[in-house]
């Protein structure tokens, strides 16, 4: 009998004449504590997120491309990666070609083997969106799909992120409900709550171990 | 509670008692209570076992202490040998048979008639319900002072400091270790003070202190210099188990520092005479 | 003389009491996990600060755990089949040795050079990079603290926190011997050392390896919680991934992570959630131009089913591996994590070792425990930490031939000597007769009990029994008290 009948068998023999423990699951007690107004919502999202050093800057639709660049010609980043076919990747490149003389751009717009030694040693930043926020935990949702692969918001070691303010949510289980993600998961999600760090060393917090050592979050007050 | 679980098919998969309600206490004195001496009080601190039945008494209050009485019948159970511990436990429940308060000068002995009578039971229902009704009307001694008697103690002694050391199974299993304070925090010329680390295990553990010497003595080492460093002219503890310990350590460290059963120092303090 | 100096103490295993004793001595690792306990008692503490919220808040996770237990094969299934539809391949290993022929016929196909790992208790269950190591692949720890005590030949010391052994000092020797780096204590710079030697190995793995935090069956998902980023790394960037995981693992619905995920992340770092939290439901999508082609996922059994079979036993499972137990162990933090010798120390591994390696194996592991009841105060699943020591202690000390077997091992520390003493213990008590005379003799004879009463007076003065006993002294004053001379 193979390892999955064996183990299988054994568990169900020790189940014999039970019935399973019922699903009471006390959806009060994982959003009460954790339900914001409007007016809360950006407040508590930046204490937790700027707690672990994110970077947070209130923006708008129009304004954000502008504030993207400033702060990639502030950090002297020699280049941008960005996802070009996205919406907001348009955006960015409508306003690099306004504005010459901004770092260049460049596009994840092939499978990682064809260039992946220049994305680990020559990729300092990317832009990516996001799918919204959780506010509770301070955490940023990703979906990552073909057009923005799930590289980008890891193997640069300076992140821009793109949040709508009107997509942040309370709680993770208030975004589970309202997406539906029990419906189907995509190949990669992801909540990203910061830049990486590790306190490994003696309790010292350090940051920037695998991840990004910088993340920097626009949010989008009027989006 | 666990009423739910035992009478479920015995291989179903536990989930957790539901957490406890406040203790209701009764809401007069009784006219009469056992006294469950405990078996180190019995051979070690008799004097604390006596200092109780004082404190009761003041309060007008009857104390019967059957002589047939031993032990609760913990050090056998920790040590896995259960059999041995439900043979104890059996006899011990034939003699407070009666419907009358049991009060307890240990959090760890009263927490075995409360807690763990029910396991030893567990497969005797006829018991259980025995068992049910003892563990309902038993009481840590500093709980039944004070929310049964609501005693008001008036503190006749010089000013003092003391440091309080409450046994695990005390704390987790009875509150003790808050009753202690509230019951400390009525004497006006006492002093308590927290001890660094207060929450943490003193290392006796019962037959622990003598399997992992080792280990049991890293902790009394520094749980005493913990004791030792509030500056505290007494510790005080309800339970005899970490006195033993604890005393027992001071003792070889040549400390000054002597600990003492909380039932003595009220006696004491509140003009109890010898 | 009291009941404890008439047990004898059974020869304890000699590793265990070694190395206890070893650690304890150890001023340096001490004080390096006194701090670190310290600190982490206080994180979590913080973190659950509304008692109502917190104890609530165990009893569902606690809830959550026992209803996944209770359908644990049909999860398996539903998980295997779900995990199965979206492209990951699903393995069942029953032994450790099973699950790295797995792993290793991966390699083989791959014909794989490199390994990298993210951080995996089960793959220390699996002792993998030592088998990987004998075949030839390299077998790399990514977590900052599994690479250095890697690095440093050992094992990791607690399971959030691998390196907490070690102070700053000593990371800073390590890298400057081992990587021929300069030395420095700055821990910033040491980070980044770490950083760039493991960025390139990431590049390079031909396979990544990762634990799995909670594995859901609803939506056939793998979730994975990490701070640092390596577990990103190790399940993004090599061409394969393979998850190990232990069958307890699997949580019914995409909701019940919800609570647990914050259970884990509060009760071990006192943080409101990781870093990252990283959700895989798949393999790498036909346009999609990152992620591993291939994605395994390895079910280890290992003893778990042996503790699955008896109902008390089972809530060991519960455990969301969040090492809050061992952070609030006094036992744990005086001696460590190797002195415990096996994978998962302090109280979750006093409970689940036993199970995987049999309790003839670690037979003092039940009673490194003064049973003060810490571990079970905070564990977010609400094991009864307590009372499964207490219980694997009896059956330790069951006779050989006893049943039922409920486990591998039973009857380890069975004594005839030690068994006939609590045999006398147990008469004496229940005898009000014998125990009377047992107080008289110990009263009256208090003046000779020896000075040195074997283990006690290691840490104590010799115990004197009082002059009188309670029974004697109360029988007295009742009798007075109601005018009966007796």
């Amino acid at each position: 009998m193979s390892a999955r009948q064996n183990i299988l068998n054994k568990l169900r023999n020790s189940l014999t004449g039970t019935t399973p423990v019922p699903d009471n699951f006390d959806e009060v007690l994982v959003t009460q504590p954790w339900t914001y107004t409007p007016e809360q919502r950006i407040p508590q999202l930046r204490k937790l997120m700027e707690a672990v050093h994110t970077e947070i800057h209130l923006s708008t639709e129009q304004d954000w491309p502008a504030l993207l660049a400033q702060l990639v010609t502030d950090r002297q980043l020699p280049s941008l990666l960005i996802a070009p076919t996205t919406a907001h990747g348009q955006k960015v490149t409508a306003h690099w070609e306004r504005n010459p003389g901004l770092a260049p751009l460049k596009a994840y717009n092939r499978p990682v083997e064809e260039w992946k030694a220049e994305l680990f040693n020559d990729t300092p930043a990317s832009l990516t969106t996001t799918l919204g926020a959780i506010a509770a935990t301070g955490s940023l949702i990703m979906w990552p799909t073909p057009e923005e692969p799930r590289l980008m918001s890891l193997v640069p070691p300076v992140h821009f992120a793109l949040l709508k303010a009107s997509e942040i949510r309370d709680n993770f289980y208030q975004v589970q409900q309202e997406m539906n993600w029990a419906a189907g998961m995509p190949t990669n999600a992801l909540l990203v709550s910061g830049p990486s760090k590790t306190a490994d060393i003696e309790q010292v917090l350090a940051y920037g171990a695998h991840g990004p050592k910088d993340l920097v979050v626009l949010i989008l007050e009027d989006a | 509670m666990s009423e739910l679980f035992y009478n479920a098919v015995p291989n179903a998969t536990r989930v957790a008692p539901p957490l406890p309600t406040p203790r209701q206490y009764p809401s007069h004195k009784p006219r009469k209570v056992y006294l469950f001496g405990t078996c180190v009080v019995d051979l070690f601190f008799p004097e604390a076992g006596m200092d109780a039945i004082h404190l009761i008494e003041r309060e007008g209050i009857a104390v019967d202490y059957p002589q047939g009485q031993s032990c609760c019948g913990q050090p056998a159970y920790t040590s896995g040998y259960t059999d041995q511990a439900r043979e104890v436990a059996r006899s011990q429940l034939a003699l407070f048979a009666e419907d009358y308060p049991v009060v307890v000068p240990s959090g760890s002995c009263a927490g075995m008639l409360r807690e763990h009578y029910e396991d030893l039971f567990k497969d005797e229902p006829e018991t259980l319900l025995k068992v049910h009704a003892l563990a309902d009307r038993t009481f840590e001694l500093t709980e039944f002072l004070l929310f049964v008697c609501k005693v008001q103690f008036k503190d006749s002694g010089a000013p003092v400091k003391v440091a309080l050391h409450t046994s695990c199974s005390a704390r987790r299993e009875m509150n003790t270790h808050l009753h202690g304070r509230e019951m400390l925090a009525q004497l006006s010329n006492v002093e308590r003070i927290d001890h660094s680390h207060e929450s943490e295990c003193c290392g006796f553990g019962g037959t622990f202190s003598v399997r992992m010497p080792d280990i049991s003595g890293a902790m009394v080492a520094d749980k005493t210099r913990s004791l030792i460093e509030t500056g505290a002219h007494q510790v005080l503890t309800a339970d005899c188990g970490c006195l033993m310990n604890i005393n027992g350590s001071l003792e070889k460290q040549k400390q000054a520092l002597r600990g003492q059963h909380l039932a003595s120092f009220l006696w004491q303090r509140t003009g109890g005479q010898q | 003389m009291s009941a404890s100096t008439l047990i004898p103490t059974v020869a304890i295993e000699e590793d265990f009491r070694e190395r206890a004793h070893e650690a304890l001595a150890d001023t340096q690792l001490r004080n390096n996990f006194r701090s670190a306990m310290d600190s982490l008692m206080t994180k979590r503490a913080a973190s659950f600060s509304d008692a109502h919220e917190r104890e609530h808040l165990r009893a569902l996770g606690n809830a959550v755990r026992a209803r996944a237990l209770s359908k644990l094969p049909d999860l398996l299934q539903q998980l295997e089949a779900n995990l199965t539809r979206n492209g990951v391949q699903v393995h069942w290993a029953e032994t450790v040795d099973q699950a790295n022929e797995i792993v290793m016929s991966i390699a083989r196909r791959r014909s794989a050079r490199q390994v990298i790992k993210g951080k995996s208790m089960v793959s220390e269950e699996m002792e993998m990079n030592h088998v990987l190591g004998a075949q030839g692949i390299e077998c790399l720890e990514s977590d900052m603290g599994e690479y250095i005590v890697q690095l440093d030949n050992e094992k990791p010391s607690h399971i959030i926190m691998p390196a907490i052994h070690k102070n700053a000092g000593q990371v800073a020797d390590l890298f400057h011997e081992k990587l021929g780096v300069d030395y420095t204590k700055d821990v910033d710079q040491l980070i980044q050392i770490g950083r760039r030697v493991l960025r390139q190995k990431f590049f390079e793995a031909d396979i990544g390896v990762s634990g799995v935090n909670f594995a859901v069956a609803e939506t056939g998902t793998l979730l994975l919680v990490e701070n640092e980023g390596n577990g990103r790394m190790s399940t993004t960037v090599p061409p394969v991934h393979i998850a190990v995981t232990g069958i307890e693992k699997v949580v019914e619905n995409l909701r019940d992570v919800v609570p647990l995920l914050s259970l884990l992340t509060r009760s071990a770092l006192g943080q409101p959630i990781t870093t990252y939290v990283n959700m895989i439901s798949g393999p790498r999508k036909p346009g999609e131009l990152d992620g591993p082609e291939e994605v395994h996922l390895v079910l280890l059994d290992n003893g778990r089913s042996q503790a699955f079979a008896d109902s008390e036993l089972r809530q060991t499972l519960n455990c969301i591996r969040c090492g809050a137990c061992m952070n609030h162990c006094p036992v744990y933090t005086r001696i460590g994590g190797h002195a415990y010798g096996e994978v998962y120390p302090g109280p979750i591994g006093a409970i689940i070792t036993p199970h995987m390696v049999g309790l003839a194996k670690v037979p003092d592991h039940p009673s490194a425990s003064s049973l003060c009841g810490a571990c079970g105060e905070v564990c977010p699943v609400k094991i009864p930490i307590p009372a499964l020591l207490r219980r694997l202690r009896e059956e330790n000390v069951k006779a050989p031939d006893a049943s039922p077997r409920i486990m591998r091992g039973q009857g380890s520390k069975y004594s005839r000597k030690e068994r006939l003493v609590w045999n006398m213990w147990a008469r004496l008590n229940s005898s009000p007769t014998l125990y009377r005379v047992f107080l008289k003799a110990a009263t009256r004879l208090r003046g000779l009990t020896p000075s040195n009463v074997g283990p006690w007076t290691q840490n104590h003065s010799a115990p004197k029994p009082a002059a009188r006993s309670l029974h004697d002294m109360a029988r007295e004053h009742l009798a007075k008290k109601s005018g009966d001379p007796r």
